[in-house]
């Protein structure tokens, strides 16, 4: 679930979908739609701070992980094991995010903690896969050129290896990111808050209005969240090892 | 300057234990391009790879500049080689210019002699500097990043060169020119360098001296002359393939086989002169040289003469000429061109210095030719 | 352990909401295929109209899915079909729409060119080329794409047990409204495993989809 495209191009199709959005609204006003979301304004500004707060913190904690376990797992020395893992991690991402949640209500209960776990563990993955296949991609001549200079293993690491990394890198996090906001709606059911609460309460008591007032904040979120990790992505990548450059 | 003491290099496999080099002894001098030379499986990359501890010997020691290597922390050591490789090894994301400065900064020299160094060195490689130091490696051709492999490896300015089939992977054309400007480079900074090739041409055109290699020993050692003109077993005459002896025409210059028998004559002697001093010669032809002393046409001998007849009239043009720093394979080249068995020589001014034929090369190689293997 | 005791005692439960998951993910993924490959195979002639229509497809996939579930039930409702079935169907086969055409884009445009000269040189017209050379040696990616699909979206139809069609996640849903852990245990074991049993199982047909000659 990665959006592929580099943030310049698209423009036309922005103006366009920007243009649609408003007719629609226009549309919605006129059956008294959009008020109907306005009455919603508290909530939906303190759920979508909990929200991001949610995504950010589960987010955060999924890449301080991922990253360097990704890297770890690709080291010479953990060869043998390297591949048996990835195939558990592998079978980890088959698994459907609300059954992650489920299980987390059923071992931490509910609320916050068991939200963000889920979450976590759900962002995990991607960043894990895509950080480890990063590393193993460096072309091996790269690395015996270096050492053949007279480079330190861990010069080696941060000056030749993990540059050339980066991109896979970063798209595994956008990856993750992606996932993370797409599910973080889901918390709500078991306890943990965000913008699923208007979604799901909505939903259940058939009211649009109040549905909207959450579906729409969500998926815009969504489309915050990827274009700025895309636009970081692709100035964090220096132009050498940056296909999009 | 290198020394190579009894290296040995043994791998243990599943059927046994494979001695990948075996006691190897090799002397390279200052300023000399050794190469090693083999085929595939040979060695030659082994033994190359134990000079900056890549490969670990078994046994054996190195001495550069008369030092044991393994007293060395191998990491300095590596930093005091330079380093050039077939896939080149640039950083991809690293700028050309971050690229050559790696072992100086590693070294700790401060940005600004860095950056001039690389300068230089990128004005050395033929590669205009305002343009190349920014760029990155994607946007360079092959034959481009091969020669800042070579600039990089040379940055820290070290006394001792490895490439391991350096030009390897550069198409055929850009490969002779690169050739020839490492030659050129090589001219002026006179660095030992120890060179791993499987092309013999490569190994002919750019060697000083040759360690030929085969399933991990030295088979022979010496001069590329040398060896091409007494292969120490029928496995090399083999490897340098039965036209070595055409490979040495291009190890010999024009002026070792120049001759100055044929007599010259001017353009305005009269063909009695002419005959005259032909026969005084007893020469086949003569040369005719103007006044500046450079050939024009030359003249058969025989022929009637009646009186009257000129020199010009009966002269014909020179199929060719060739300078006395040209090598024996050009002229040899010529002479097939134009069908001709011999050809008048000139020196860088163009003026006559002789004349070489078909068989005064024959004997010129013949001096030091002899069957593989007899003594 | 209660969880499989109550897992024997509703195993006609189980496999009826298991035949409701397969419908929703088989029908959706299907229309998804006859939507997505042909388009798919369409934008390949067109740099731009590939362009477009692959940021419309990723833009699809940034929306959380149970807010264009969401959004699909006013809308829908206009038709009598806000909940249930259709809403289902219709989000999983949007959502479908990005691996899909994007597998098949990308396959199609990865065919070695010199095989395009090849087959063109041979003297065969563009759909010839297309079904004999070009289709065969991109299916395995195509069904690569179907792979990411079917996986992703049983997890989506999960969660459309919430808007009422019924499925695996009803399990899961009522676990958590009564708080009853064996039955959210069971749902959420039974949505994992056939999602893993798909995978595998797309994964075996993609393998005896890709052409002897290519295997690696």
């Amino acid at each position: 679930m990665k959006a592929v495209v580099a943030p310049q191009r698209g423009r036309g199709f922005i103006v366009a979908a920007i243009a649609v959005a408003f007719a629609l609204g226009a549309l919605a006003q006129r059956g008294g739609l959009v008020d109907d979301i306005a009455s919603y304004s508290g909530d939906i500004i303190f759920l979508t701070q909990q929200h991001i707060s949610l995504v950010a913190i589960s987010g955060a904690l999924a890449i301080v992980v991922g990253v360097p376990l990704g890297i770890l797992l690709s080291r010479p020395a953990m060869r043998s094991v390297a591949e048996s893992i990835m195939q558990i991690l592998n079978v980890g991402t088959t698994v459907p995010t609300l059954a992650v949640l489920a299980l987390a209500m059923t071992f931490l209960g509910i609320g916050t903690v068991p939200a963000i776990f889920a979450l976590w563990l759900a962002s995990l993955l991607p960043i894990v896969r895509n950080a480890y296949a990063g590393m193993r991609a460096v072309p091996r001549h790269l690395i015996e050129a270096a050492t053949g200079m007279g480079m330190r293993p861990l010069e080696i690491l941060l000056r030749v290896e993990l540059p050339n990394a980066l991109f896979v890198t970063f798209a595994g996090i956008r990856t993750a990111l992606a996932i993370n906001v797409g599910t973080a709606p889901l918390a709500f059911l078991i306890g943990g808050g965000g913008l699923g609460e208007l979604i799901f309460t909505g939903i259940s008591l058939n009211e649009p209005g109040m549905m909207l007032a959450g579906a729409i904040p969500t998926a815009l979120l969504a489309v915050i969240v990827d274009y700025t990790v895309g636009v970081l992505s692709y100035w964090a990548v220096p132009r050498g090892v940056n296909p999009l450059r | 300057m290198i020394k190579l003491d009894n290296l040995t290099k043994a791998f243990a496999t599943a059927s046994g234990s494979i001695l990948a080099a075996d006691h190897i002894n090799i002397a390279v001098d200052e300023g000399e391009i050794c190469m090693l030379l083999g085929p595939s499986g040979c060695g030659k990359t082994t033994t190359l790879k134990m000079i900056n501890r890549l490969i670990q010997p078994s046994s054996g020691k190195i001495y550069i500049n008369g030092k044991d290597t393994d007293a060395y922390d191998p990491v300095e050591l590596r930093r005091s080689i330079g380093y050039v490789i077939q896939q080149v090894g640039l950083f991809p994301n690293m700028t050309v210019e971050e690229n050559i400065c790696v072992v100086p900064r590693l070294l700790g020299w401060d940005k600004s002699k860095a950056h001039k160094r690389a300068a230089e060195l990128l004005a050395m490689v033929n590669l205009d500097p305002a343009l190349f130091l920014s760029r990155y490696p994607k946007e360079l051709s092959g034959g481009q990043q091969q020669r800042i492999g070579v600039a990089r490896a040379l940055a820290a300015d070290p006394p001792v060169l490895l490439m391991d089939e350096p030009f390897g992977a550069i198409d055929p054309i850009n490969r002779e020119v690169i050739q020839d400007e490492f030659r050129k480079l090589q001219r002026r900074l006179r660095k030992t360098v120890m060179f791993v090739s499987h092309d013999v041409d490569e190994a002919v055109k750019m060697a000083d001296k040759i360690a030929i290699f085969r399933a991990g020993k030295l088979e022979q050692f010496d001069t590329p002359d040398n060896i091409l003109a007494h292969p120490a077993n029928d496995f090399i005459a083999d490897f340098v393939g039965t036209d070595r002896t055409l490979k040495r025409l291009q190890l010999v210059k024009v002026v070792a086989a120049v001759e100055v028998t044929a007599p010259q004559i001017s353009i305005d002697h009269s063909l009695e002169h002419a005959t005259a001093i032909m026969n005084e010669h007893g020469g086949e032809f003569a040369i005719v040289i103007d006044d500046a002393g450079r050939p024009h046409a030359w003249l058969a001998a025989g022929g009637s003469h009646r009186d009257g007849t000129t020199v010009a009239a009966r002269s014909a043009d020179l199929p060719g000429t060739v300078t006395v720093d040209d090598d024996l394979r050009t002229a040899v080249s010529l002479m097939f061109r134009h069908a001709v068995s011999w050809l008048a020589v000139v020196d860088e001014a163009g003026r006559f210095r002789g004349c070489i034929t078909q068989n005064g090369i024959t004997r010129l190689l013949g001096e030091t030719y002899r069957a593989p293997g007899a003594p | 352990m209660e969880v499989l005791d109550f897992i024997f005692g509703n195993l006609s439960v189980l496999a009826d909401r298991t035949l409701e998951h397969l419908s929703i993910v088989g029908v959706a993924v299907g229309l998804a295929i006859l939507t997505g490959v042909p388009i798919g195979i369409a934008i390949t002639q067109n740099r731009r109209a590939a362009d477009a229509v692959l940021y419309v497809a990723s833009m699809i996939m940034t929306i959380p899915s149970i807010a264009l579930f969401g959004v699909m039930i006013p809308v829908l409702s206009l038709v009598g079909h806000g909940i249930g079935y259709l809403p289902a169907v219709i989000a999983v086969l949007l959502y479908s729409q990005l691996p899909i055409i994007r597998n098949t884009y990308t396959a199609i445009t990865n065919v070695d060119p010199a095989l395009r000269e090849a087959a063109r040189g041979m003297g065969m017209t563009a759909i010839q080329r297309l079904a004999r050379v070009e289709i065969p040696i991109a299916l395995p990616v195509i069904m690569a794409g179907i792979r990411v699909a079917v996986v992703m979206n049983i997890g989506i139809t999960a969660i459309a047990a919430y808007i009422g069609a019924g499925g695996l996640g009803t399990f899961i849903s009522r676990g958590i409204s009564q708080t009853d852990s064996r039955q959210l245990i069971t749902g959420a074991i039974a949505v994992s495993l056939l999602a893993i049993v798909a995978d595998y199982t797309l994964l075996w047909v993609q393998h005896v989809l890709t052409p002897r000659g290519t295997r690696g």
